[in-house]
């Protein structure tokens, strides 16, 4: 697929994958770079540490205006009120730290907030539908992947600063922590252990916006001239000939992006290809001319099941 | 990776009015002027749905949507094979793929996939693990064996595994009335819904550990059984030593029917994990173990909620009730109640509920 249509979005031909839709059509997909997941995930910890911290001093506000209430006399505090506000944040808690990627990833966008920042989502391998047990299993995966073997080291950190004896353990839990962590570097599909036994994969999202008609505007419209000397250019058919549909797609991208002076490069070497005596000011038009034409003549010859990949073929 | 744009985030850009189809010189073109608002409609339907589910489309629209998708479907085909525009192919691409992981997406939010859990489907999916299940009893009844028969044989093994007992009215040496002290009730109600919220996120904290430690083959999973149920086996021998051993069975039974299930079935779920992976018959490793996983994962929702049960179970009734009687009957029916709920209860599958594949 990539080979046919080299967008600049799936260049990096090794993480470009086809989706097969139930229609039968082949739809290019690319697993999500693990720089991407590694920020995605860096944001939403941050979000729900964050979260938690602003719940808590909450907490800690109502709690103390309850202690106020009582003219700080702990004999006169309402036991029940601050027992109530002890289990809103376990239950906050537990909540929060499941709910936040379960319920996000479930949405229409299968995304967590990080990873709609980065541009990913989640997708079940394979083009299969997504299905809530999918997201439930790579999400509680990811405790033991990440966040227990972290805690656990922390404690023995602790342990081992007060001069008690850690021995091994230490460095079997450093040896699973750094098992699942680069788990994803020793398969194809970027794949961590939560993805295996869920069934998913983290791809990117998919998003490109319709560009302009090429073949409607200036001198590559239909009776389209140049704006500036008046002339229509006309490619005959040896001209024509010499570049594939690699080079018409560079041609595009750079009418679509460039700026008018850094056309000129192009515009010349091309002149020097198809022999032909380069000016200088009217680029645009030129090109703009060149291109539909030789669009023209590739898509008609496509027509007839002959294609050109590139100037070498 | 590409850059995020932030533009998109902020509302859309301004909508520029097609230009005429006869200006565009190129067949190719033509064919993309004539489909394009079918295109743009769907693109604005696809931008609702990401924002805020179905309830904001109107019902036109979403009627709409399934022949929208195959209509922009199938210009990618015809433009893959008679159009040379980049732009045009990429964004039909990222469309229909957009469009499909929508047609094609999870069927329902997680509100919706909850009721239809409780309604059968948690049941069905404890019943997919029944080979699991009775592997993962069979070691936690041998652990209780094995965690009696070792301190029996040499008491330094209750301080080895209970190294922070030293306050504890309970261990070796303890006289009948403390041990009987040690299963009374607390005055009366206060603190206890705070314990049971305590008790509950550190249990299920432990049965996800066992799931997830299913990863490694199943064998994790069996060990943290084991272990557990060895500490079981060492207070029944302790309260046995004062011939205490129904009292204790019947202050553990209040919420210990469902919390021994519900860590009976986390073991099972990752176990069911692990097998998967070690023989994974005739499917690939991954398939497998997705499949596998999937199915697990629904019962461990399950092991969540009993987790919540057995908790409040834990803080109230336990602590409240002291008749060994009434203990027994809590106990015993919240058994008969799950027992009956995991294997009598057997709904048909509606046809909006997530299909689960029977195990092998």
């Amino acid at each position: 697929m990539s080979a046919r249509s080299p967008i600049a979005a799936h260049s990096d031909a090794r993480r470009a994958r086809t989706l097969i839709t139930p229609e039968g059509l082949a739809l290019p997909i690319a697993i999500a770079p693990l720089a991407s997941r590694a920020g995605a995930l860096i944001i939403d910890v941050m979000i729900i540490f964050f979260g938690l911290i602003v719940f808590q001093l909450a907490i800690y506000w109502i709690a103390d205006g309850v202690l106020g209430g009582t003219q700080f006399d702990p004999n006169r505090m309402s036991e029940a009120a601050i027992e109530f506000l002890g289990i809103l944040v376990a239950l906050f808690v537990f909540c929060t730290w499941y709910g936040y990627f379960l319920v996000q990833e479930l949405g229409p966008r299968g995304a967590t907030l990080g990873k709609r920042a980065v541009g990913i989502r989640i997708a079940a391998r394979g083009g299969a539908r997504l299905t809530p047990e999918a997201v439930i299993a790579r999400n509680l995966l990811r405790d033991i992947e990440i966040f227990y073997p972290l805690i656990t080291l922390l404690v023995l950190v602790i342990v081992g600063d007060r001069g008690e004896p850690v021995g091994m353990l230490g460095w079997v839990v450093t040896g699973w922590f750094g098992l699942f962590l680069l788990f994803p570097f020793f398969n194809r599909d970027r794949l961590r252990a939560g993805d295996i036994v869920a069934g998913t994969w983290v791809v990117e999202r998919p998003r490109a916006k319709l560009g302009s008609v090429l073949s409607a505007q200036g001198a590559a419209a239909a009776e389209g001239a140049s704006d500036v000397t008046g002339v229509r250019y006309d490619f005959g058919e040896a001209e024509l000939s010499i570049y594939g549909e690699k080079e018409l797609q560079t041609l595009e991208r750079m009418l679509r992006e460039s700026p008018d002076e850094a056309l000129a490069a192009a515009h010349a070497a091309i002149c020097r290809k198809i022999g032909w005596n380069p000016g200088a000011g009217d680029e645009r038009a030129f090109l703009e001319a060149f291109y539909a034409q030789l669009r023209a003549k590739l898509e008609a010859d496509m027509r007839f099941g002959k294609r050109k990949a590139d100037k070498f073929s | 990776m590409k850059a995020p744009v932030i533009s998109s985030w902020f509302g859309r850009g301004q909508v520029e009015a097609p230009p005429d189809i006869e200006s565009a010189a190129l067949r190719s073109d033509r064919f993309r002027l004539e489909r394009e608002s079918d295109w743009k409609r769907l693109e604005a339907i696809l931008e609702r749905m990401e924002k805020g589910g179905l309830r904001r489309i109107a019902d036109d629209d979403l009627i709409a949507l399934p022949t929208l998708y195959r209509t922009a479907a199938s210009s990618l085909s015809v433009a893959r094979e008679t159009s040379l525009d980049a732009a045009t192919l990429a964004y039909l691409e990222a469309l229909v793929q957009r469009a499909w992981f929508q047609v094609y997406g999870p069927r329902q939010g997680f509100v919706r996939w909850l009721r239809g859990f409780l309604l059968g489907g948690w049941s069905r999916a404890v019943r997919a693990l029944w080979l699991d299940i009775c592997i993962a009893l069979f070691v936690m009844v041998a652990g209780t064996i094995v965690g009696w028969l070792l301190v029996a044989q040499d008491e330094a093994w209750f301080y080895r595994l209970f190294p922070g007992s030293m306050g504890d009215p309970r261990q070796p040496g303890a006289t009948r009335e403390q041990l009987l002290e040690s299963l009374g009730h607390d005055e009366g109600a206060a603190g206890l819904a705070g314990f049971a919220a305590q008790l509950f996120s550190n249990n299920s904290g432990v049965c996800i550990l066992a799931f997830a430690l299913g990863f490694a083959f199943g064998i994790p999973s069996l060990m943290l059984l084991v272990h557990n149920m060895a500490l079981l086996g060492v207070l029944l021998w302790l309260f046995n030593g004062q011939g205490l051993v129904v009292e204790l069975a019947a202050w553990l039974s209040v919420h210990g029917t469902t919390e021994l299930f519900g860590i009976l079935l986390s073991g099972a779920a990752g176990l069911h994990i692990g097998r998967a992976m070690a023989f994974p018959d005739k499917l690939p490793v991954l398939e497998a173990a997705a499949a596998a996983g999937r199915r697990s994962a629904a019962v461990m929702v399950g092991v969540v909620i009993m987790m919540v049960v057995a908790a409040l179970l834990e803080a109230f009734p336990r602590q409240l009730v002291e008749d060994t009687g009434s203990r027994f009957l809590i106990g015993g029916t919240m058994l008969v109640f799950w027992l009956a709920y995991f294997i009598l209860y057997r709904p048909a599958p509606r046809a909006g509920d997530a299909a689960l594949p029977e195990a092998a």
